[in-house]
């Protein structure tokens, strides 16, 4: 394809708004009020957003890094990191599949991953531009149609400043804790969703269509806002390993339900764990939340994390709207020197208000891993119910698994229920599988499959057979 | 078929087998009685493969080739299979999908490819239709919420489907009722055939009322001490094992 050509498409991209602005600028690093002005200044912000930006800046600057996670890793340097980056040129990626790391393709190859799609993934320059163009386009008008707004949060922060203002921030305020605090005066990318009343989204919506580069944002800031009546399905991330230069992610993602409306959130994590030893994986430090504003509304979380050296993640309900309702289905697996902290919260306020929190997670080699969950119920929350299952499956005797289950009931006529489980992948039923002729690694998959099952059947269809897949790569080697 | 050589066998140091002996041709039903405690399960999941016992003499035979050179996967790939005493519960993971991925590991050693899902379906209702079993049963997770004798008619069920060459059955007969003992009864005897072999561990001779063995073993302290036809079985239901340990010691 002539260059020419390919400018073209670049730009045609450029005009549907799926690129940012950016030139090939990138600041040095370091961290003070110039570097957020430069980055709003890129962005083309309108004056509040700066002043936003500066505000979470200052409280930041007052806050300390959390220590009471579960989790072991020396301190960030924020003065190290460099909060603008151009993404890379075509010239300075990869030209073909030739020049890929080969593990990575025999990973995608597991994963059952298209060709053309694999050149995208590991940032092949001319096929990931190709391939995107045509999905997009057809995507784009589907949602126009339906009114669905589905931009970056860039573009919405210039094109739908008004939406932007009444709900940035709102669910999770610039000061909520100190990497919030930080997306909040950097955040640089993200994506934007507003599904106006009565409507229904018409399709699931994914970043994969929106980010044409394998490199995800470091600091990405989401905002959902469905109107009343409304739905939508959202997938976050890719089953393909992601890597990237960044080492700390810091992502706030923010969801609001008005009444009857319906957030249906899924996530599979799967970003560079770092090496044998933990070298090099990425820390991902992330703040999500959803609040169920109106009455009868409902906000459900799906994750399925399975990347990072570090993940420190509990996606939460505000329930708020009377007889909201709240869900949380999690697997999180690790493996080598991975280290995991994660959970949700379910802040019941509203009356009536019910939440439902399946966490399964998966040990495996060196790894360690703790389900973090709260359990608010609120003194207006009455006849609130929440029910709460979280199982840990060990494989070897090298890893760990803890549980931190948290409850605060302010109200005498709430119901919660709670059950754990703690079991070692059991030799018994490994044998059994064995003793049928398979083999021992596809027993383990068959096995962890099996004890992810509640978790997998809530995720889209699609979404869920590359999550097994997934979940077998992951655990690779892992027994014998 | 199946030779088993001066097999000594031990857990966590207890002798448990003490240089048994036994040989079974194809087309033969052997059965293995004795008091508890004698090792008749041992020996059935020390064939089978088993975690935890220590052999520290002896060598089994399986066609002709050493089976304690190969692993449990191999061992029933090659046509060894074991029926569960205590069939093991695999929770979110359906039968079907057990029994399916049982049959390709098997062709797939055999060079096969995978067995087409029309195929598979049939064979599978058909089979499920012997052992009286609902097909719901087939989207069920692995043995979970089944009752004692579901869960054994769900292990000849997997035979029916795998067709071993030699079937093991651990006290197949344990807590069943007399018509689920039938149904498994009926199931076992259509394994028979001139190149299969099958080996019943029972405790008691009532399975052999529907299941008639060629040959009747009575195992005592880790040994066979007393061989013969299935009119031993009655002999032993008559008389209990009293007397053949009173022979085998004197």
């Amino acid at each position: 394809m002539a260059s020419e050509e390919m400018e073209q498409l670049v730009r045609r991209e450029y005009k549907q708004g799926f690129v940012t602005d950016i030139e090939s600028d990138t600041v040095p690093p370091g961290l003070d009020e110039s570097t957020i002005a430069f980055i709003s200044q890129k962005k083309g912000e309108p004056q509040w957003m700066l002043e936003w930006r500066l505000e979470a800046y200052h409280q930041w600057l007052k806050m300390t890094p959390p220590s009471w996670a579960h989790l072991e890793y020396p301190p960030i340097d924020y003065q190290a990191i460099s909060y603008f980056s151009a993404p890379k040129k075509p010239e300075d990626r990869p030209q073909s599949l030739d020049e890929v790391d080969p593990k990575l393709l025999e990973t995608y190859e597991k994963l059952g991953i298209p060709l053309h799609e694999r050149a995208a993934l590991a940032g092949v320059a001319v096929d990931a531009v190709f391939d995107s163009v045509s999905v997009t386009t057809t995507f784009k008008e589907k949602l126009h149609e339906a009114g669905v707004i589905f931009c970056s949060i860039s573009e919405a922060i210039r094109e739908y400043p008004e939406l932007v203002r009444q709900y940035l921030g709102t669910v999770v305020p610039q000061a909520d804790n100190y990497f919030a605090a930080l997306n909040s005066a950097v955040f640089t990318d993200g994506s934007f969703v507003y599904v106006p009343e009565g409507v229904k989204c018409p399709m699931e919506l994914s970043t994969y269509f929106r980010i044409n580069a394998a490199n995800t944002g470091q600091f990405e800031r989401t905002l959902i806002v469905c109107d009343k009546q409304a739905q939508v399905s959202y997938l976050e991330g890719c089953t393909a390993p992601m890597r990237d230069e960044n080492q700390l992610h810091a992502a706030v993602v923010e969801l609001v339900a008005l009444e009857d409306a319906y957030i249906k959130y899924s996530t599979v994590q799967n970003w560079y764990p770092g090496d044998e030893d933990g070298k090099g994986g990425i820390y991902n430090f992330v703040t999500k939340r959803g609040d169920c504003r109106g009455d009868r509304s409902r906000i459900s979380w799906t994750q399925v994390e399975t990347g990072s050296a570090i993940t420190w993640k509990y996606p939460s309900c505000m329930l708020r709207g009377k007889e909201s309702i709240g869900e949380f289905y999690s697997v999180a697996v690790t493996n080598g020197r991975q280290q995991a902290d994660t959970g949700t919260k379910m802040i019941h306020i509203g009356e009536g208000t019910r939440s439902t929190i399946v966490a399964k997670g998966i040990a495996a080699g060196r790894s360690d891993q703790s389900y973090r969950g709260l359990v608010k119920i609120g003194p207006r929350a009455k006849g609130a119910r929440n029910y709460t299952q979280c199982d840990s499956l060990l494989i070897g005797d090298q890893c760990g698994a803890h549980t931190f289950p948290y409850q605060e009931i302010g109200n005498s006529t709430a119901t919660v229920e709670h059950e754990a489980t703690t079991s070692k992948i059991a030799d018994d039923q490994l044998f059994y599988c064995r003793a049928r002729g398979i083999d021992e690694e596809d027993a383990v998959s068959m096995i962890v499959n099996g004890f992810c099952k509640d978790v997998f059947q809530e995720l889209p269809m699609e979404f869920a057979v590359e999550a097994e897949a997934l979940l077998n790569v992951t655990l690779e080697g892992s027994v014998g | 078929m199946l030779e088993v050589k001066d097999l000594h066998v031990t857990v966590e140091d207890k002798a448990i087998l003490n240089g048994l002996n036994l040989t079974i041709n194809a087309g033969e039903v052997h059965a293995i009685m004795g008091p508890n405690g004698a090792g008749k399960s041992t020996l059935s999941a020390v064939i089978a493969g088993k975690d935890g016992y220590e052999v520290t003499q002896g060598t089994i035979l399986f066609e002709g080739q050493d089976i304690f050179e190969m692993e449990i996967e191999e061992r029933a790939r090659a046509g060894l299979l074991l029926g569960f005493q205590y069939p093991i519960e695999i929770p979110g993971v359906k039968n079907i999908y057990l029994l399916k991925a049982a049959l390709n590991a098997q062709r797939a050693a055999r060079g096969e490819g995978e067995i087409p899902a029309p195929e598979f379906m049939k064979l599978v209702r058909e089979k499920s239709a012997e052992m009286k079993m609902d097909p719901s049963f087939l989207q069920r997770a692995v043995n979970e919420g089944f009752s004692g004798g579901e869960k054994k008619r769900n292990e000849i069920l997997q035979m029916l489907v795998l067709q071993p060459k030699l079937a093991m059955l651990d006290e197949i007969d344990s807590g069943l009722d007399i018509d689920a003992m039938k149904v498994v009864a009926s199931g076992v005897n259509s394994l028979r055939s001139a190149d299969r072999a099958i080996l019943l561990v029972t405790h008691y001779q009532r399975l052999l009322n529907h299941i008639e063995p060629d040959r009747v073993h009575v195992l005592v302290d880790g040994r066979i001490v007393k061989s013969g036809d299935k009119e031993l079985a009655l002999e032993l239901e008559a008389r209990g094992y009293d007397w053949v340990l009173e022979e085998s010691a004197a």
